[in-house]
């Protein structure tokens, strides 16, 4: 009795404030765009019984979907926002791998504080982070203004708005993601096996390349999901970032919603989306349960 | 003792220096006395007056407050009551997707979270508020209180609680005296960070806030589409500190808490001994 009320409840709040809202969605993108409030039809009409869900069932159909195939705005708007999470991921691997290296490097007694200052950037707003960089990367920013004075370029660079920035905004803001995993797995690294390896005639680069990168990869593939999931859906790096130019399928399906009050099709791109990422989501629960098997 | 090579060294300060520099920036020109917020016209705190004059931003902020206490709250109740569940009820019917719906929400993008909270609101035809901002907000941030309180009963020892059992216990007060007190520290961090999500908020927020109820980051995000100001760096100015207070200090409390416990614990052992 204890254990029933024990799971009911959170169970019951997950099951009306998570599975049925999704459901909703899933039943909406198979609704008709209508203009009535709310602007769809059919609307499930519990009164007429039976009859009623049939009528309902029998309006459904995949319209929407076959919209989102025929109109190119959509299709492009997945494919450039797989290919900027692909980017952004690849440069944040670039710029965190290091980072964590030097971070497992460092002498024990500075590892606390530099987790710390990895994880501090995390608790700050998301969106003021993202905003910090508005006033680095227009034209007349600080970036800008540092490379003029320094003398490197004579006209400023446009960044803001376009999908570098964009790019940068990502890596900044999902950067604690992909060097937390990509640490621990560097921290656990043996160092004599470097050691024997450099024994038996290994260059340091060569050891690096066949024991660090191997031993790590663990860490390297789950940060990497970290990274790209989130921002394969992302709106506001984007929305602030990249400009009307930049098309990314958060913001698209944002703009259906809020400014086309269009429904059923935002329901629709809710619904692709989802099926997109499942690829990565099961991809990196499988490197998960690796991790913990190998662990054991 | 390992010596930093050059290039560890090097990594580390670009490294840092990218994560921070721009947030330094932000709270350097929040004193700046122009207008213009990238030319440096001398120091000011007149944006600090503005802010604390601009009722719009106080009324968001307070807002922001309740809403970020009470989805916490609640979601740390759910969220432990949840966890428990997840590393102690063994099996039950519909187990699987129990945890499915604890993990779906921690990778769920924002836009399809606060897509389909909002369909549901308007189906049951509840009118969107505050209420339906707590009620967001709870859901998804219960997931994240649950992975950090499980990670936590996993490691704790259950025949302490068995003996609490044994000597008379009821199983509440089992768990109020003998397992609360344990994961505590895994329970407040928790509510942190329910509460730092809420706070943060800004998608799910802005589909489920209706016309009725402005949070501060859906101020700032209208705001700041307009442009950069020094007002709104002002006001990030305030929250960035207040977190940088809030996350340092509990650091040290728990360190310092993890000090004397180890204190006790060899207090304990030559006494024993």
């Amino acid at each position: 009795m204890r254990k029933f009320s024990l799971v009911s409840v959170p169970y019951f709040w997950l099951l009306i404030l998570f599975l049925v809202p999704f459901l909703i969605v899933l039943k909406i993108s198979l609704s008709d765009t209508a203009l009535a409030i709310p602007p769809y039809t059919p609307t499930l009409d519990l009164s007429e019984g039976w009859a009623g869900f049939k009528a309902f069932w029998s309006e459904l159909d995949f319209e929407n979907f076959v919209f989102l195939t025929e109109d190119a705005l959509y299709w492009k708007a997945y494919l450039s926002s797989l290919q900027i999470a692909a980017i952004s991921t690849t440069l944040a691997l670039l710029v965190g791998f290091p980072i964590a290296y030097g971070m497992a490097q460092a002498p024990d007694e500075w590892r606390p504080t530099l987790m710390m200052l990895v994880i501090l950037p995390f608790w700050t707003s998301f969106l003021i982070r993202v905003y910090s960089w508005i006033g680095i990367l227009s034209t007349e920013g600080f970036l800008n203004q540092f490379l003029l004075w320094l003398g490197v370029i004579d006209t400023p660079l446009i960044i803001m708005n376009t999908k570098i920035a964009v790019y940068i905004g990502i890596v900044y803001t999902y950067l604690p993601f992909m060097i937390l995993p990509i640490y621990s797995a560097l921290e656990k690294l043996d160092g004599s096996l470097l050691e024997a390896a450099e024994d038996l005639g290994c260059t340091r680069t060569k050891a690096f390349w066949l024991i660090t990168i191997p031993l790590s990869r663990p860490g390297i593939i789950a940060g990497c999901f970290l990274v790209f999931i989130p921002a394969l859906g992302e709106f506001v790096i984007p929305s602030l970032l990249g400009g009307s130019e930049t098309l990314m399928i958060g913001k698209v399906l944002w703009e259906e919603f809020f400014n086309n009050r269009d429904w059923p099709v935002a329901s629709a791109v809710a619904v692709v989306l989802l099926a997109i990422l499942i690829i990565p989501i099961i991809l990196f629960q499988r490197n998960e349960q690796k991790q913990r098997e190998a662990g054991k | 003792m390992r010596r930093l090579s050059w290039f560890n060294v090097t990594s580390l300060t670009l490294g840092f220096a990218f994560l921070y520099l721009p947030m330094v920036i932000l709270v350097i020109y929040s004193f700046n006395a122009s207008k213009l917020v990238t030319v440096w016209a001398g120091f000011s705190t007149k944006w600090y007056g503005e802010l604390l004059q601009n009722q719009a931003f106080l009324d968001a902020a307070w807002v922001t407050l309740k809403v970020g206490v009470a989805a916490s709250t609640l979601a740390t109740v759910l969220g432990t009551m949840a966890a428990l569940v997840l590393v102690r009820a063994g099996r039950f019917p519909g187990r699987t997707l129990f945890s499915g719906m604890i993990y779906a929400p921690l990778v769920m993008p924002e836009v399809i979270t606060g897509l389909s909270l909002l369909l549901l609101f308007i189906s049951l035809g509840v009118d969107r508020g505050v209420f339906t901002i707590i009620l967001a907000h709870t859901t998804f941030a219960m997931c994240y209180v649950s992975v950090v309180v499980s990670s936590r009963l996993v490691t704790f020892d259950q025949s302490l609680e068995e003996a609490a059992l044994d000597l008379g216990c009821s199983p509440f007060s089992a768990f109020r005296l003998v397992t609360l007190p344990i994961i505590a520290p895994a329970v407040i961090s928790g509510w942190l960070l329910a509460f730092t999500l809420s706070l943060d908020d800004l998608v799910i927020a802005s589909f489920t806030a209706g016309p009725s109820a402005t949070t501060l980051p859906i101020k700032i995000f209208s705001a700041v589409r307009l442009g950069v100001s020094p007002e709104i760096n002002a006001l990030c100015t305030i929250m960035i500190s207040i977190v940088a207070v809030g996350v340092i200090g509990t650091s040290l409390a728990t360190k310092r808490a993890a000090q004397r416990q180890k204190r006790d614990e060899q207090a304990a052992a030559r006494a024993a001994g």
